[in-house]
C-alpha cells in the first residue's frame, strides 16, 4: 500500500472486489452464470465468492445462456438485482433474444410500467489465439440497441467502480470486460468516484485525438507515448460507455485537436468506430483539419495462427501511423 | 352457485366462469369487427375456442401471483382483471391503453396485476417466468408464476432450458401449455418426434398431466391442484391443456393447413356451449340469466369501445419516453 492509500491490484481482483462489495451492500444482489461458483469463474473473477456467500447467491447454471439470462431478466422484474455472468460475448449470442426482445424492449413496450435492473457481465475480445468462435468483439453490436446501457471498463478504477452504479441503475446494463485486461495490474486509488455516463481523457494532447474504449485503450496510450517521442501530442479519449454515448466529450476533444483516429477491435464495416466517426461528421465537421481515420479489425473470422491474428487486430503501429498521417499529411 | 374459494383473485363460481368466457368471446368478436374497420391494426391473434383455459387458471391464482403470457393473450389479460377499457384502448393504440399504445394486441402489460405481458417471441416468456419464480424463491415468498405458452413453443430451445432450470432449482412455476394442435399452420406431428408433450415435462422430473382444455371446471380444478403443489414449494408443475383454435392463426391466415370438417368437429366441443349445456341440464342456468350475462357483457364492450375511441393518442414528442428509467430515489437504493 502506498502512502496515499492506493493499492496495486489486477483488473480481475478489482472486478471481484466490486462484486463482493455489491453482495455485501445489497442482499438483493446475486451472481449467476456458468462455472461462477465451484470452478471460481472461467476467468477466476468470482474465485472465493461461493465460500463467502453460498450457493444461493453464487449460483452455478447449466450451459443454458438463453434461459439463465432470461431468468436474470425475470428475477430483476421480480425485485432482485442479478449480476449475470455470460462466460464470453461469443456465447451471449445464444441469449441475444432475451437481451434484445425482453431486457431492452419490455420497459418501453409496457409503457414504462416495468424496469429491468439487471447487470450482464461478459468477457470480450481477441488476442489469445482462440480462433474464429472465441475472439469476437460485439459490444458495438449491443450498443446498437436502445434500452440497454453498454459499459466498457478499461482501467482498474473502472473495473472496481462501474459495477455498483450499474446495479443502482434501473436499466439493463451490459459490462464488457476485455479478456486481455484481466491480468493488467495497476493502482487502485483509495477514494474514487466512478460514473457510468461520461467519457474520460486518459492523456491530454493538442494534435490528434485517439478515441477508443476497452481492450484498445492500452494500445492507444502506448501509441500516444510513441507519438510524443516524435513531437506529436495525442489526446487519448476513453469512451467508457458506448450507450448512451457521451458525444459531447468526443466533440470537445475534436475541438481541441482537430483530428481524430478512432480505434475499435470490432470489424470495420458497421463498427462502433463508424458511429463515432459519423457523430464527428455531424457535430464537429468544421472543426476537422483532416478526415477521421479508423483503426479496426480486418474483416476476417479470427485466425488461430499468432502472426495472422496479430495482423487482423488493431496494432499500436497502425494507430501511430494513422495519427502521423493525419498530423503530418504523410502517406501511411 | 357460491364461490368455492374466496382467496382467489377472480371469482370462481359457475356463473362467474361462464360470464368470463362469454366476456372474452364477445370482446374478441368485436375486436375482429374493429379490425375489419381498420380501428385495430397490426397482428390480431384471437383466443376463440380456448377461453376455458385462461378463465380456469386465473380463477385458481391469487392476486400476488404472476402471469407471463403469449401474443394470444387478450383472454388472459381480461380474466386476470386487466380492465377491458385498457385492453381495447391498447389495441386502438391510445394513451389510456394497458401499455400506453406502445405494445398493441400482442403486448398487454399490467404491473398492478403482476401481468408480465404479452410476449410475441415463441418461447420468449418461459425464461422470464423462471426468473420471476427465482426471485420469489430467493426472497422466501410463497407465490406462483403461471407461464402460458402454446405447443409450438415446445420445439424451442428456450422451452427445454427453462424446464430444466425450473426443475433443477425447484422453482415455483406453473407451466400452462395450451396445446391447440397447430403452431401457426404446422400440426404437432409435423414438428415433433414425440407428440406427447406432458411426457417431455415428465422427463425433466416435474409432475405433468393432460387436461381437457374445453371444460372450464376441469381447467379450474387442474390449475388449483397445480398452483397448490407449486405454492407448497415442491417445485414446478406442468399442465397440458388440450384445446383448439376456432379462428385462423391471425387475421391474415387463409387456413390451408386444416379442413373445414376438422374445425366443425371441434366446434361441437365449444367450451362455452359445453358449460352452458352442463349448467342448463343441472337447472343452474336459464334463458333469462344467459340473456342477462350477454346484455351485461355487450354493455361492457360498448363502453370499452367508446372509451378507446375517446382516448387521446400519445403526443409524438413523447416518442422516446420509457426507453431508459432515471436514477433511483435515494430511498430505493441499497436495502
Amino acid at each position: 500500500m502506498t502512502t496515499d492509500g492506493a493499492r496495486r491490484v489486477t483488473y480481475r481482483d478489482a472486478m471481484r472486489e466490486a462484486i463482493r462489495e455489491a453482495m455485501q451492500r445489497d442482499e438483493r444482489v446475486f451472481l449467476m452464470g456458468e462455472d461462477v461458483g465451484r470452478y471460481g469463474g472461467s476467468y477466476a473473477v468470482s474465485k472465493g465468492l461461493l465460500e463467502e456467500f453460498g450457493p444461493e447467491r453464487i449460483r452455478d447454471t447449466p450451459l443454458s445462456e438463453l434461459s439463465f439470462v432470461g431468468a436474470g431478466i425475470g428475477a430483476a422484474l421480480g425485485g432482485m438485482r442479478p449480476i449475470v455472468e455470460v462466460m464470453t460475448v461469443n456465447f451471449s449470442l445464444l441469449a441475444l433474444d432475451q437481451i434484445l426482445n425482453n431486457a431492452a424492449t419490455i420497459p418501453h413496450m409496457s409503457g414504462g410500467q416495468f424496469q429491468i435492473p439487471i447487470v450482464i457481465r461478459m468477457a470480450t475480445g481477441a488476442g489469445r489465439q482462440l480462433g474464429g468462435q472465441h475472439s469476437h468483439s460485439l459490444e458495438g453490436m449491443y450498443a446498437h440497441i436502445p434500452g440497454i446501457k453498454v459499459l466498457t471498463p478499461a482501467t482498474i478504477e473502472d473495473a472496481r467502480g462501474m459495477l455498483w452504479p450499474a446495479l443502482e441503475d434501473r436499466n439493463p446494463v451490459l459490462i464488457f470486460e476485455h479478456a486481455g485486461l484481466y491480468n493488467v495490474e495497476g493502482e487502485l486509488p483509495a477514494e474514487s468516484a466512478v460514473d457510468i455516463a461520461q467519457a474520460s481523457v486518459r492523456r491530454a494532447g493538442r494534435d490528434v485525438s485517439l478515441i477508443t474504449y476497452g481492450g484498445s485503450l492500452p494500445k492507444a496510450i502506448e501509441a500516444a507515448s510513441t507519438l510524443a517521442d516524435e513531437g506529436i501530442e495525442a489526446e487519448v479519449l476513453d469512451l467508457r460507455v458506448l450507450r448512451p454515448l457521451d458525444v459531447a466529450s468526443i466533440v470537445a476533444s475534436v475541438e481541441r485537436t482537430h483530428r481524430a483516429v478512432v480505434i475499435d477491435e470490432g470489424w470495420r464495416t458497421g463498427s462502433f468506430a463508424g458511429e463515432v466517426s459519423a457523430q464527428i461528421m455531424e457535430q464537429a465537421f468544421f472543426e476537422l483539419d483532416a478526415p477521421v481515420a479508423r483503426v479496426c479489425s480486418v474483416e476476417v473470422p479470427m485466425p488461430y495462427a499468432a502472426h495472422l491474428e496479430r495482423a487482423a487486430l488493431p496494432s499500436v503501429e497502425q494507430i501511430v501511423s494513422e495519427a502521423r498521417r493525419l498530423v503530418r499529411g504523410t502517406a501511411p | 352457485m357460491a364461490d368455492a374459494d374466496d382467496r382467489t383473485s377472480t371469482p370462481s363460481s359457475d356463473a362467474a366462469l361462464l360470464r368470463q368466457m362469454v366476456r372474452i368471446r364477445r370482446f374478441e368478436e368485436r375486436a375482429a369487427e374493429l379490425y375489419s374497420r381498420g380501428d385495430i391494426r397490426g397482428f390480431l391473434h384471437l383466443y376463440v375456442g380456448e377461453e376455458a383455459i385462461a378463465t380456469g387458471v386465473m380463477a385458481a391464482l391469487e392476486p400476488d401471483d404472476a402471469i407471463v403470457a403469449t401474443y394470444r393473450e387478450h383472454g388472459h389479460a381480461l380474466a386476470r382483471g386487466v380492465p377491458m377499457r385498457a385492453v381495447m384502448a391498447e389495441m386502438f393504440g391510445r394513451v389510456d391503453g394497458a401499455s400506453r399504445g406502445r405494445g398493441g394486441s400482442m403486448h398487454l402489460f399490467d404491473a398492478s396485476r403482476r401481468f408480465y405481458g404479452g410476449n410475441a417471441i415463441v418461447g420468449g416468456g418461459l425464461p422470464v417466468a423462471v426468473g420471476l419464480a427465482l426471485a420469489d424463491k430467493l426472497a422466501g415468498r410463497k407465490r406462483v408464476t403461471a407461464c402460458f405458452f402454446g405447443e409450438g413453443a415446445v420445439a424451442e430451445g428456450a422451452f427445454h432450458e427453462s424446464m430444466n432450470l425450473a426443475a433443477l432449482w425447484d422453482l415455483p412455476v406453473l407451466f400452462c401449455c395450451e396445446n391447440n394442435l397447430y403452431a401457426m399452420g404446422t400440426a404437432l406431428a409435423r414438428s415433433e418426434s414425440e407428440t406427447d408433450i406432458s411426457l417431455k415435462a415428465t422427463s425433466y422430473e416435474m409432475p405433468a398431466w393432460q387436461v381437457d382444455g374445453m371444460d372450464v371446471r376441469a381447467t379450474l380444478e387442474a390449475a388449483r391442484r397445480g398452483a397448490s403443489m407449486v405454492r407448497s414449494g415442491s417445485g414446478p408443475c406442468f399442465i397440458e391443456f388440450r384445446t383448439y383454435r376456432f379462428r385462423p392463426h391471425s387475421m391474415y391466415d387463409p387456413e390451408l393447413y386444416r379442413s373445414r370438417e376438422e374445425v366443425e368437429e371441434w366446434r361441437h366441443r365449444d367450451p362455452i356451449d359445453l358449460f352452458t349445456s352442463t349448467l342448463r341440464a343441472a337447472g343452474a342456468l336459464d334463458d333469462a340469466s344467459m340473456a342477462a350475462i350477454e346484455a351485461d357483457v355487450a354493455r361492457e364492450i360498448d363502453d370499452a369501445v367508446a372509451f378507446a375511441e375517446a382516448s387521446p393518442i400519445e403526443p409524438v414528442e413523447d416518442l422516446e419516453r420509457f426507453i431508459y428509467t432515471g436514477r433511483p430515489e435515494p430511498s430505493e437504493a441499497a436495502s
